[in-house]
């Protein structure tokens, strides 16, 4: 089962180190982390993906919590809450593929943030099957580069993560 | 008044009513030892070897309620200390490690004595902190002192930058300490407590199966009264021994890998087991596979929510501190507690189970280890502490001395690290002065930390070593007898000290007993006539005495191999 975990951690040096330790010591897997300080800046928001089952969840969950500097942990996946990815993309756009790369983009309601005479830079964002299935509609040929912020996400409605 | 970050750090240690620092001095902790120099509260016990200083310690709090604590410098006195650090953490022992570190400005330069302590420490620590800044000296060690105590306890490393203990800044112990990311659960759910009484009621096949948690909450006797109360059997593991005096009728005596015959049985085919602070880990269930083909219902006390359901699932999860969760539920079964009259039938069983005698042994024309242990038992009426290393001797010792009280079986379960047993038995004696110490060891055990033999002579510490020597690494060489056809690969222990004699250089008592009429003689003669001296007891035991029962890795609990078997 895929899993986003979110997480609350106090805004100190090794935090990360010590939330990725914790998987690879213990055998989980990591298949997107991303991590940035919240509105409170002694705080920090971790969003992990991970799969595995409801076991495992619970031990990760229970692992996390064990953590000293984790103030909250929060399966999102368990009810209902938005994700989004972002991903930026350089592709090459020359002759009948430029056309051709602005609507792609247009189509997928992606943005073009860099131009240079034979490429672009498409800013997308949307969920992770979004962003997959945007990289099938290509040409693999013309794309030179991606990258990817890994899944975050957030909780709906009164589903709130905070202190 | 302002003082330097080295005085903060031995005035935090005289807050916490520190009485010794286990440590070995150097370059990164210079200042703070010049701090120690100058005040005579806080005494420091120089060991040998880094790694001793951190068991001792480990010790100290075993054997008492306090945090141990040890002090070595940057690099490898930290890396040093790693194998101590583990051996604590595995057994959830509160002990706060203060580390020497680099000036702030040549943190990762590849300085001399440079090591990335708070990387190289994570995993096997509670928590670890970094000093940056003079200001937060004070509270960072008030935390580690918070954090190692509290909760389910642990090691706490604290790594101080050399310049940090030379700066100056005004020196405020705080009185407690708030962290909201760290609020451990103390009080169990009185909703699950009152579940957990209506499942103890119904139990057919009951058993009560306690670990270290019960030592480390000081729940003893609380967990003495419940079983009284219930007339339930109780098993103990490894780390739990000492939890349930060993001498009554209704302890069963250590279950797992080496357990009794009536323990594994009764833990395998209880309909109810009551599981308090253990973690049903691979050398107790064995192989979970087989462990779940009975059905049983699993109530666990355990203050680590991630020590329930890890490896067992569990019916009536309590989360709390034991001694605690077990007041609560003393009060409730006060309220008129009914054993199920079948219960009765089970104690039959039980009985039969035990009359199989599973720790029976032949005597031999070698001394038999299990005889000595026996004998140690009978001598130091039963009252000793007892440290050990990790091997044969450490299973004989678990199975045959018989702890009635907390706190006086010393030795590395989670990690089973070998050469504890000497450094254990020191920190033993710093914390319970003038104790009867027994440390038994093997030939292969005691050498791993021999040097500390100088450390117990600038102390007159009178510990007794107890050395099984069998001219082998036993435990490896049983598994290569029993497992890989008699390959005994690289298990045999060539060249040994002349161990007499090594005492003796170190200037302490020696004996060799070969004979099994001399073992108990030897044995007074250590306990009375050198009752102040610390005896290195070579006993030449037989070396193919074997530990059983046994439960091979992978087989279920009731799958033993049993002496008789053989």
């Amino acid at each position: 089962m895929r899993h986003i975990i979110s997480i609350l951690i106090e805004n100190e040096a090794g935090a990360l180190s010590r939330v990725a330790g914790l998987f690879s010591a213990r055998g989980y897997n990591i298949e997107s982390l991303t991590v940035a300080p919240t509105e409170d800046e002694s705080l920090s928001r971790m969003t992990i993906l991970t799969h595995g089952s409801d076991e495992v969840l619970e031990q990760i969950t229970k692992q996390l919590n064990k953590l000293v500097d984790v103030v909250k942990v929060v399966d999102l996946s368990e009810a209902a809450h938005v994700e989004r990815e972002l991903m930026l993309i350089k592709v090459r756009a020359t002759g009948k593929d430029r056309e051709e790369m602005k609507r792609m983009a247009d189509i997928f309601r992606g943005r073009i943030i860099d131009v240079t005479e034979s490429t672009y830079v498409i800013e997308l964002t949307g969920n992770s099957a979004k962003l997959d299935s945007f990289i099938a509609a290509l040409d693999a040929g013309l794309i030179l580069e991606t990258v990817r912020t890994g899944v975050c996400g957030i909780g709906r409605g009164d589903r709130i993560l905070k202190i | 008044m302002m003082i330097s970050g080295a005085e903060i750090v031995i005035r935090c240690l005289q807050e916490e009513k520190v009485d010794y620092v286990f440590g070995y001095p150097g370059g990164s902790v210079l200042h703070i030892y010049d701090a120690l120099f100058k005040q005579d509260q806080v005494k420091h016990i120089l060991v040998r070897h880094e790694q001793a200083a951190v068991h001792a310690a480990d010790a100290f709090s075993r054997s008492s309620q306090k945090v141990g604590v040890a002090l070595v410098t940057s690099g490898p006195g930290v890396t040093n200390t790693v194998t101590g650090i583990a051996t604590a953490y595995m057994d959830s022992i509160p002990m706060v490690v203060l580390c020497g570190q680099v000036p702030t400005q040549y943190i990762g330069q590849d300085a001399f004595q440079e090591c990335d302590t708070v990387g190289i420490t994570r995993p096997c620590v509670k928590h670890n902190f970094l000093v940056k800044d003079v200001k937060d000296l004070a509270v960072t060690i008030k935390k580690a002192f918070h954090i190692a105590a509290t909760g389910r306890p642990g090691p706490v490393v604290v790594d101080i930058p050399k310049d940090i203990t030379a700066q100056v800044c005004e020196f405020d112990y705080p009185k407690t300490i708030q962290m909201r990311s760290y609020n451990p659960v103390v009080k169990g759910h009185l909703g699950q407590i009152k579940k957990a009484v209506q499942i103890l009621q119904e139990a057919k096949r009951p058993i009560i199966y306690t670990g270290g948690g019960v030592i480390l909450s000081d729940a003893a006797e609380k967990l003495t009264q419940l079983a009284r109360k219930l007339d339930f059997p109780v098993t103990n593991t490894l780390m739990g021994l000492g939890g349930y005096p060993a001498t009554d009728r209704q302890f069963i005596g250590m279950l797992g890998m080496h357990g009794t015959f009536e323990a594994n049985n009764a833990m395998h085919y209880a309909d109810v087991v009551l599981a308090i602070g253990a973690r049903f880990d691979d050398r107790v269930i064995g192989n979970p596979d087989h462990f779940g083909q009975e059905k049983r219902r699993v109530i666990h006390i355990d203050i680590d929510p991630s020590s329930i359901s890890k490896r067992v699932k569990v019916d009536v999860p309590i989360v709390g501190n034991v001694a605690d969760v077990l007041d609560e539920l003393l009060k409730l079964l006060d309220g008129g507690f009914k054993t199920d009259p079948d219960a009765a039938q089970w104690w039959k069983q039980i009985e039969e189970w035990r009359s199989r005698d599973s720790l029976r042994y032949k005597q031999a024309n070698h001394i038999m280890p299990q005889y000595v242990v026996e004998k140690l038992y009978e001598v130091t009426g039963g009252d000793a502490f007892v440290t050990s290393d990790v091997g044969q001797h450490q299973m004989f010792a678990a199975q045959y001395y018989k702890f009635d009280k907390p706190r006086r079986w010393i030795n590395s379960g989670g990690l089973g690290t070998m050469g504890v047993g000497l450094p254990y038995a020191m920190g033993v004696l710093f914390a319970n002065p003038g104790a009867t110490v027994a440390c038994v060891t093997g030939e292969a055990s005691i050498q791993m930390c021999i040097q500390e033999l100088s450390t117990c002579k600038q102390f007159e510490l009178p510990i007794k070593i107890i050395n099984l020597n069998n001219g082998m690494l036993g435990m490896v060489r049983q598994w290569q007898e029993m497992f890989y056809s008699k390959r005994y690969s690289q298990s045999y222990v060539t060249s040994l000290p002349d161990f007499v004699k090594l005492a003796e250089s170190y200037g302490h008592v020696g004996m060799r007993i070969e004979k099994p009429e001399d073992v108990e003689p030897a044995l007074r003669k250590a306990f009375t006539e050198h009752k102040n001296d610390l005896v290195f007891l070579d006993f030449i035991i037989d070396p193919a005495a074997n530990v059983f029962p046994m439960v091979a890795a992978g087989k279920g609990l009731t799958e033993m191999i049993l002496a008789e078997d053989i």
